[in-house]
């Protein structure tokens, strides 16, 4: 039920802290022109809000729409902003052409919506037609988050996410340090093309909020009036890629669009402060695209941030600890710089590392690091590690075929996948250098480089630079899937009279572990780029100078370490809960208090009462006492009480009111006086796996008394099994198991025995010698209390009884006073009317008719003798005399006829 | 004169008692050799099963299973892997929610305390015999498959497909974490099954209810949809030992995992102490 109530609670919705309106705002379609087109746009504005509110522009990822970016709009709403977010123009419901955040349409939607929000009455403005906002975007909405922010003096703040820098530089990367044009990356390249080529889909694919991973449903055909070459790019977006594509050199238009649409030209006008946000685990925008965007930010005088996480466009939000790092970063930056509150964020650079795999959830577990200053990527120190290996011819495949893997753009969010390594080589198609083993762990932070010599027949080589990871047996992993792609031009034939380059890789966070050897791999092909058609032999070499940028950040505190101190808390609470309870119960414990006036009385019950908890009254009130030397009998119908009495001498109940005192010392459950008492209450209870003989031990030791007060021996001849006693109880009948119950209750020869029914189950002689056994045991100051529904029983067993019925004593004395000879007679005559009349004139003290023929009559002392000779004297035939007895009586009256008790007691 | 000659209630039921009253029942003997014997039937089943190389299953389970050959530290693994998440769940079951029920069930509960062994002292010695036994189990399990696997596979580096080799050495002192760990969650079972024992005469109620209750926090823990409600179930942190296979050790999980495993075990314990030192035994 608890746990039904816990999901309900989880599971019902809470009222949101925020509220939206939906609103399509037109914007001018071109620049100059006439025509608008509308952008699909939400608001979110808190719910409590006092007065106007700062405002958020949340741009979406490419391919997105603005419900992309939804729980990112919530959670800042959350934090009291009025967010607007939108689908960019050539995106789901929005109107116009994808121009790939060109400064002329999408950052000039941007200034309309700034316009927009300013005119908003929620919203804060420094001046009128000035909100107070910030502008955040991963990827696609990061990039027009900088180039509206260099635009447009308006934005106050801006965090751009897993975004580029020169968007030429990252379709067409080169890693070596020359001007030759780098090698299209065609697969990621085609990957965007076919996500704008998708015309206007249904809305509601919530996507993750960084722009990483969106995956538009595609239509199945296009709608008439588009393009189906270039679907709802812009013709000049779309005739540059198409050009790019087939050749993979641009031409002029090619790169001026990709220039127009970057925000390397224009970082010097960003006076906004920035916080830039890049994934480590980014084949698309990796670090080397934020680290550019924050010197030229820098180069301004702007206050400029970077963080790096695990994640990006291959490896998705990363692992919590990173989500939860970046957020806060982002509120902070936000609430300083925007909002006006809070202290200003500190210089400091984070990064985490992978530190493994969480067992719970498959994911990765990083760690957090943090420098005083971002150190770019190049590191805080360098690490030289040397690389052996010959010039090796190696062959480039006709049209990339079969190509290397190193990455699998698209499938963002496969963490794991990319870090295990999808990566693999082809044989003939690459050259390796390896390095020994490195003899201590090193972190690397950043770029490493290494000096590459090319020779080529043609002149030209493309080439893929990789840097592997290699443990102890041999598993490589090339780390976040990263290559550096090269295309050398003028290049010799011979390798000998080769210039080396210098090779700068991808920025990697990585700790090489100790005795973990790296490899340099060179390649020909790589199936996310596009290479030289035609089949070639390269000649390469590598100098054998591997250098690492390493960098040792301090650890942020894991936040989970909080959870050792509350481990360690709970484990002292429990420890010092457990002190107090054995203190008190030691205290409680102490004062039982002894009645001294029953000091040497064996027994002592007094008024006991007990009631369950459903009602029933078991005993009603019953009190009595054992005396030294006494055999009781407990008499009493089934169901009298007797055994409900007996619990409680034994310590396993409670009585309701009232008390038991064994030698002045009340019984309670556990209390030491226990030990002087055997006992043998609602048959015996014996481990069925042991012998009758181990049983006895096996109490025995329990008691933790010394062996020799068990008096071993006799109880063991009192039980008279014979060698049955090694066999195992549950081989035993009723009444061996009897026998070696009462035995067991007479170890150690307790000071008073209770004894439920002792003689169930046994055969007359056995019964005749265990009476005699009970007397024998109550000299020596002794006493046993024997509880028993048979008259006869405690007639023939017992000094003193106890008759009891529905839970009330109705009688007790000595049993000679209460069973002893009664004063009336039961006498059988031949005529019943003439007997009546004879003994009407004797001296008796009443006749009452008992039956057709019997009479019972009060003797009042007269003989029997004399009464039967009057009778016969007076001709009045004598069948029988049976002398009555007073416990009969008592019995008869009080129990009356009626055999039910008053109840199953 | 308050109580027999030789009578301290301190002195009752010593644990050595308790451990031989335990040790004498074949429940006992057969739990503690089925343990013994596990790793030995998997060694033959691995002798015969060849070699046809199919995909079993995906996951680090596979993963498990292909190294389970390579060495006797990664035959221990795998013996424990395959046994943490029913089998010892069922033997701590058996141990801790048997001890009291079938004495109550036997009828000699009621002697016990007429001893009188005070009944705190008779809970506390019967919890931590059952414990012991419960340990004796884990290790006797893992004793013998590490023996086992090293005299068959040798002596060779714990391999994991999510790390790289851990030595031998270092490897073992994970087998032993992993140990540690597993004893840590058990303590919920011990301690459900306990509560059970306690409020129940009958042995199996106790041990059945205990497993069920367990298998039912697992089903629970599967369903996604449940959100944070699945961070307090007892079962949730079970595996979270998986961490430890991974390079640094990823303990995390285990911390929390540990927490919600007193946290249970401490309350069912309380709850059964309280319980069985107020209420009438009828037993």
């Amino acid at each position: 039920m608890i746990v039904a109530g816990v999901v309900v609670a989880a599971v019902a919705p809470d009222r949101d802290s925020w509220t939206t309106s939906d609103q399509m705002i037109a914007v001018p379609e071109a620049p100059g022109g006439a025509g608008t087109i509308d952008l699909d746009s939400r608001l979110y504005l808190p719910r409590d809000r006092d007065g106007k509110v700062p405002a958020v522009l949340l741009a979406h990822g490419f391919g997105g729409t603005k419900n992309s970016v939804r729980t990112d709009a919530q959670s800042l709403a959350e934090r009291g902003y009025a967010v607007l977010t939108w689908t960019a123009r050539g995106f789901g419901r929005s109107g116009g052409q994808i121009h790939l955040d060109s400064p002329d349409y999408e950052i000039r939607d941007g200034q309309r919506l700034l316009d927009w929000l300013a005119a908003r009455p929620e919203v804060r403005t420094d001046a009128t037609g000035d909100p107070r906002v910030g502008v955040v975007g991963g990827s696609y909405g990061g990039a027009l988050a900088l180039l509206l922010a260099a635009q447009d003096r308006r934005v106050d703040a801006i965090v751009p996410l897993i975004t580029w820098n020169d968007l030429g530089r990252s379709f067409l990367p080169q890693s070596a340090d020359t001007d030759a044009t780098g090698v299209f990356k065609k697969g990621w390249a085609g990957l965007f093309f076919g996500n704008g080529a998708a015309a206007p889909t249904s809305e509601g694919t919530a996507e993750t909020p960084d722009g990483s991973g969106e995956q538009p449903e595609l239509p199945q055909t296009l709608p008439p009036g588009i393009n189906p070459a270039c679907g709802r790019f812009a013709a000049d977006v779309c005739a540059a890629y198409l050009s790019m594509a087939t050749t993979g050199i641009p031409d002029e238009a090619a790169l001026a669009v990709l220039r127009k649409s970057s925000p390397a030209p224009v970082l010097g006008n960003i006076k906004a402060p920035t916080l830039l946000i890049q994934g480590a685990v980014d084949t698309l925008f990796p670090l080397s695209e934020a680290d550019a965007n924050a010197r030229g930010i820098a180069a301004g005088g702007t206050p400029v941030r970077v963080a790096w996480f695990t994640g990006g466009h291959d490896g998705g939000l990363g692992p919590q600890t990173d989500q939860d790092r970046t957020k806060f970063l982002t509120a902070q930056w936000l609430d300083h710089y925007v909002k006006g509150e809070g202290a200003a964020p500190a210089d400091s650079f984070t990064y985490s590392r992978v530190a493994g795999f969480s067992a719970l959830d498959r994911g990765l577990v990083t760690n957090g690091y943090s420098v005083d200053a971002y150190p770019g990527i190049s590191g805080t120190g360098r690490s030289e590690i040397s690389l052996n290996g010959p010039a090796q011819p190696i062959a480039n495949p006709p049209n990339g075929n079969p190509g290397a893997l190193s990455s699998l753009p698209g499938i963002g969010g496969q963490l794991s996948t990319v870090l295990a390594g999808v990566a693999g080589d082809i044989p003939g198609q690459h050259a390796t250098f390896a390095s020994e083993p490195v003899a201590t762990s090193v972190d690397v932070a950043g770029a490493p480089t290494v000096r590459l010599r090319a020779a080529s027949p043609t002149g030209e080589a493309t080439l893929f630079v990789k840097l592997y990871d290699v443990d102890p047996a041999g598993v490589e992993t090339l780390s976040a899937g990263l290559v550096a792609p090269v295309r050398l031009t003028g290049l010799p034939k011979d390798i000998a009279q080769a210039q080396p380059v210098t090779v700068t890789l991808p920025a990697i966070v990585r700790r090489i572990q100790a005795g973990n050897a790296l490899r340099i791999v060179v390649s020909t092909s790589d199936q996310g780029f596009l290479t030289p058609a035609a089949p070639t032999t390269y000649t390469v070499a590598v100098e054998p100078t591997l250098s690492l940028p390493t960098m040792v950040g301090t650890p942020i505190s894991n936040p989970q370490v909080i959870w050792r101190y509350v481990l360690a808390g709970l484990l002292a609470a429990i420890l010092l809960g457990l002190v107090v309870v054995l203190l008190v119960r030691r205290r409680r414990a102490a004062r039982a208090p002894t009645v001294e006036e029953f000091a040497d009385t064996p027994l002592v019950v007094r008024g006991l009462r007990k009631e369950y908890a459903d009602g029933f009254v078991a005993v009603e009130e019953i009190s009595f006492t054992v005396e030294r030397g006494q055999v009781v009998g407990l008499l009493g119908p089934n169901g009298a009480g007797k055994t409900t009495t007996l619990r409680v001498l034994m310590g396993l109940t409670m009585p309701t009111r009232g008390d038991a005192l064994v030698f002045g010392n009340p019984l309670v459950p556990g209390a030491p006086i226990l030990s002087r008492v055997g006992s043998l209450v609602e048959g015996p209870g014996f481990l069925p796996h042991l012998t009758g003989e181990q049983n006895l031990r096996a109490y025995w030791q329990a008691t933790g008394r010394p062996w020799a007060d068990a008096r071993f021996d006799e109880a063991l001849e009192i039980a008279g099994l014979g060698d049955s006693v090694h066999r195992r109880t549950k081989n035993y009948s009723h009444g061996m198991r009897q026998r070696l119950a009462i035995a067991q209750a007479m170890l150690g020869l307790p000071d008073l025995l209770v004894l439920d029914e002792p003689t169930d189950g046994l055969d007359p002689p056995q019964i005749a010698e265990m009476r005699r056994v009970l007397r024998r045991y109550a000299t020596d100051g002794r006493a046993v209390l024997v509880s028993s529904h048979l008259l006869a029983e405690v007639e023939q067993t017992c000094t003193h009884a106890v008759v009891v019925n529905k839970g009330r004593i109705v009688a007790s004395g000595l049993v000679d006073d209460i069973v002893g000879e009664s004063p009336s007679v039961q006498i059988e005559v031949t005529d019943v009317a003439e007997a009546e009349r004879v003994l009407a004139g004797m001296d008796v003290a009443s006749v009452l008719p008992d039956g057709a023929t019997g009479l019972i009559v009060d003797m009042n002392g007269t003989a029997r003798s004399e009464v039967v000779a009057s009778l016969v004297r007076a001709g009045v035939g004598v069948d029988r005399v049976v002398p009555r007895r007073r416990l009969e009586d008592a019995f008869l009256a009080l129990v009356g006829e009626n055999s039910r008790g008053s109840g199953d007691r | 004169m308050s109580a027999a000659t030789g009578y301290r209630p301190s002195a009752t039921l010593p644990i050595w008692a308790e451990v031989k009253r335990q040790a004498s029942r074949r429940r006992t003997q057969l739990a503690l050799g089925f343990m013994a014997l596990l790793p030995l039937i998997v060694l033959v089943a691995f002798e015969f099963g060849g070699s046809d190389d199919d995909d079993n299953g995906g996951g680090q389970f596979s993963s498990l299973v292909d190294l389970a050959t390579s060495g006797g530290l990664n035959f221990a693994l795998f013996s424990l892997f395959v046994s943490a998440s029913f089998l010892l769940v069922v033997v701590v079951a058996l141990f801790c929610g048997d001890t009291v029920a079938s004495e109550a069930s036997w009828g000699s509960l009621r002697y016990l305390l007429a001893v009188p062994v005070p009944r705190a002292r008779l809970l506390g010695v019967k919890l931590v015999v059952a414990l012991m036994y419960s340990l004796l189990a884990l290790l006797t399990l893992a004793g013998v498959a590490l023996l086992v696997g090293t005299l068959r596979y040798g002596w060779h580096p714990l391999g994991s497909t999510i790390a790289a080799e851990i030595p031998p050495g270092e490897g073992l002192l994970r087998l032993l974490g992993i140990l540690g760990y597993l004893a840590v969650m058990l303590l919920i079972v011990a301690g459900l099954a306990f509560l059970l024992s306690v409020l129940t005469d009958a042995a199996l109620g106790a041990v059945g209810g205990a497993v069920l209750l367990w298998i039912m926090s697992s089903i629970l823990d599967q369903i996604e949809a449940l959100g944070v409600v699945r961070d307090f179930l007892p079962t949730h942190y079970s595996e979270a030992w998986l961490g430890l296979l991974s390079t640094p050790m990823q303990t995390d999980d285990m911390v929390r995992g540990a927490i919600s495993a007193v946290s249970y075990a401490t309350i069912f314990w309380s709850i059964a102490f309280w319980r069985f030192t107020r209420k009438d035994i009828t037993s």
